[in-house]
């Protein structure tokens, strides 16, 4: 086995060129701009046999894969943030088009204000589109979901897009060591792309995604994309098997760490999960019995695992890196909708946020959200959604309030009317 | 697991001397993550990277809070806050800077317990500031004393493989010279157990208050915050006015500053060097043809000789 180090952004453009990708419809952004760069020069050098095409934004972008996709070729392409969601309405239309393509989505969180660091806020958008969804927490595995995920997409029993998810910065420009798939291997992993009657040719017209009137052939389309989706559990649980046996590495729907005898479980999504990894070991070391679960899927949401995988546990904290306004935590919404009703179900479901804008949660913040949990598993009782924020963050933020309010106030004197 | 951070100004090579230090380390068969983390990307910008080295797989993610060795290349970024140079320092840390001060003068001023070593820059490398991020590699990874000269080289010339020989020589020399240069302190930095569960420190959590949209949303009141940022710091080409040419227009080149970084003074314009970015927005809309524009190095040069002969 040779590894090398790679980071997730060159992971990706070696699961795009593994997969023996045709076409590849490009738009650079920040911190994704490295997987289009790396592919464009291997397209350039002959190294890859794919045609990139840049294109003049992400709506358009997002347009030419599906159409490519459409037209029987196996379409690769990535984005991030602000440009997923530039791309928003395409991602909702092309997936109606049950024409399958890999989308690689780099996490960073969205305006306003600006940022360039990771959260999920942007894939959590796209989250209801029809997409399916692959959240990574390694490099390796940015690399080899980009080839789980074509199988996925050309299933004969599912035929969506799927989207890869990596986070910015912690995978996007961290290199790890990566090991790269010999190409005849993968490619025979991968198979052959069948588009069955989606092949869309000059001379040959065929009108895909047509208008319907009325609310029940409308309805129709519509469930039948979720019935596919949700036939991605059994496809993927088969695939993981198989790509268990071709690679030697195994990639549960839900990996679970540490679960089997724990009474407390942290669930996450993404990179940062690893993080919390790191203060299992540590707890378990003092003789805490917590575990972690992280969905590798989370489209179709694998709520059956979830059950099974916490049934009987005392306490669970679902740490979102994501929030949604007025609301909160969106996969610890989705987790209480799963396991609601059923018996043996945690009694405590708690709710922390963290890791917005690349925010650190630091091991002590895990330390102490377990800790949480614990007390409120002895005491019965929920404490509200804890904002992970901490003393000495509000003091620096209070200083650049400070300068500013100074900077006010100057103009203020300056003739403009005194507003604080 | 060795924990190392490194601090420099975007253009100083810190992502590639932090992957040469990844390299090397997984040449050695260590399982290696390396990182940079930057906010603008820009020439001048600080920025840092950091480099985790361990004999397991390594599952400790984003920035390094306890560092077993910070390099600076840049020591004008330590008093800069938001640079976060200090962050974590404690004794058990090794500090490597880039500077020509002695160590008792950063020991004195920082008022540091932890071992400091410098890499006073030899007077040709002055010039050659681009290679720096190669020196500080070298020498952090004999201060390591856990990488071969040997992995030093094949990491540097692994790293570099896309850029000219001449330039990957000339990376290899300088980053050889501080590995031999630190012989005597080899294996200065060592490893340490980070925070376990049992003594942890509470973190501080607060609730956040509501707060009038008038104090939190993201805005800025004022302009007046950028006449301290030198922003002609960034500039890699200075325009400079010709007098004898210039006609005195009063307004072209100063209307044309993007930044405001003109004024006329009784039709005399004059350029705010502070904060001029060297966009030569000026030198191409000039009439006369008055303004022109000089790599920033000559004219450093320029103003050093001046300064010496006056």
């Amino acid at each position: 086995m040779t590894r090398s180090l790679l980071t997730g952004n060159g992971a990706a453009a070696w699961g795009a060129r593994l997969a023996l990708s045709d076409y590849v419809p490009a738009f650079p952004i920040t911190p994704q701009t490295e997987i289009i760069e790396k592919i464009s020069r291997w397209t350039e050098r002959g190294e890859m046999d794919a045609r990139m095409v840049t294109m003049e934004s992400e709506h358009s972008m997002i347009t030419a894969a599906a159409s490519a996709a459409a037209s029987g070729i196996r379409v690769f392409s990535a984005t991030s943030s602000q440009g997923l969601l530039y791309g928003m309405e395409m991602l909702y239309t092309v997936s109606g088009w049950r024409a399958p393509f890999v989308l690689v989505n780099v996490s960073r969180g969205l305006a306003s204000p600006i940022t360039l660091e990771p959260d999920h806020n942007d894939i959590m958008a796209a989250r209801d589109c029809g997409f399916l969804q692959i959240h990574c927490a390694t490099c390796q595995e940015v690399l080899d979901s980009t080839l789980m995920a074509y199988r996925l997409a050309e299933d004969q029993s599912i035929r969506l897009p799927v989207i890869v998810n990596m986070d910015g910065f912690y995978l996007s420009f961290t290199r790890e060591p990566v090991e790269i798939p010999q190409a005849e291997k993968a490619a025979d992993f991968v198979g052959e792309y069948d588009p069955q009657n989606i092949r869309f040719r000059a001379s040959s017209p065929v009108s895909q995604a047509v208008a319907v009137l009325g609310g029940a052939p409308y309805s129709y389309f519509r469930y039948e994309s979720h019935i596919a989706a949700q036939n991605g559990i059994a496809v993927y649980d088969q695939l993981r098997v198989e790509f268990a046996e071709t690679f030697g590495r195994d990639y549960p729907a839900i990996e679970s760490y540490c679960c089997e005898d724990a009474d407390i479980v942290i669930v996450m999504l993404g990179s940062f999960a690893t993080k919390a990894q790191v203060a299992v070991d540590q707890l378990r070391k003092t003789g805490v019995k917590v575990g972690l679960l992280r969905p590798r899927l989370l489209r179709p949401f694998p709520a059956a695992l979830f059950r099974e995988l916490l049934s009987g546990k005392s306490g669970v904290a679902v740490v979102d890196q994501n929030i949604s306004m007025g609301l909160g935590g969106v996969l610890h919404t989705e987790l209480a909708g799963a396991l609601y009703g059923q018996a043996d179900a945690p009694r405590q479901l708690l709710s922390f946020i963290g890791g917005l804008g690349g925010r650190d949660i630091t091991l002590e913040e895990f330390f102490e959200i377990v800790s949480v949990t614990q007390n409120a598993v002895a005491q019965q009782k929920t404490p509200p959604p804890r904002l992970l924020y901490t003393e000495q963050e509000m003091r620096e933020m209070r200083k650049l309030q400070a300068a500013a309010s100074v900077e006010r106030n100057e103009l203020n004197n300056s003739g403009a009317e005194t507003n604080g | 697991m060795y924990r190392i951070r490194f601090h420099g100004r975007g253009g100083q090579g810190m992502i590639t001397a932090s992957r040469i230090l990844g390299s090397a380390f997984f040449l050695e068969g260590y399982e290696v993550q390396d990182a940079p983390r930057y906010g603008a990307e820009r020439r001048g910008a600080p920025i840092f990277a950091y480099v985790r080295a361990d004999d397991q797989p390594i599952y400790e993610r984003g920035v390094i809070a306890q560092p077993d060795l910070v390099v600076v290349a840049d020591d004008s970024l330590i008093p800069v806050p938001a640079a976060g140079v200090l962050a974590g320092v404690d004794d058990h840390t090794v500090l490597l800077i880039n500077s020509d001060e002695s160590i008792e003068t950063w020991k004195q001023r920082l008022n540091l317990c932890c071992k400091v070593f410098t890499l006073p820059a030899q007077a040709e490398e002055r010039a050659e500031l681009r290679f720096m991020g190669a020196t500080c590699t070298g020498a952090a990874a004999r201060l390591l004393g856990a990488v071969s000269r040997d992995n030093l080289a094949r990491a540097i010339r692994d790293e570099l493989a896309e850029m000219a020989d001449a330039i990957v020589e000339k990376n290899l020399a300088m980053a050889l010279d501080a590995y031999d240069r630190m012989q005597q302190y080899a294996g200065s930095v060592t490893t340490k157990t980070q925070t376990g569960a049992g003594d942890y420190r509470k973190p501080a959590w607060i609730d956040l208050p509501f707060e009038d949209a008038r104090i939190s949303a993201p805005d800025i009141h004022a302009s007046a915050n950028s006449t301290e940022v030198r922003t002609g710091l960034w500039r890699t080409l200075r325009p400079v006015i010709d007098y004898e040419r210039c006609n005195q227009c009063w307004w072209v080149c100063s209307t044309f500053c993007p930044d405001g970084a003109i004024k006329v003074i009784e039709r005399t314009p004059e350029i705010d060097y502070d904060h001029c970015k060297g966009c030569m927005v000026c030198v191409v809309q000039c009439p006369p043809h008055a303004i022109e524009a000089v790599p920033e190095q000559t004219a450093q040069l320029q103003d050093a000789e001046q300064g010496a002969s006056s």
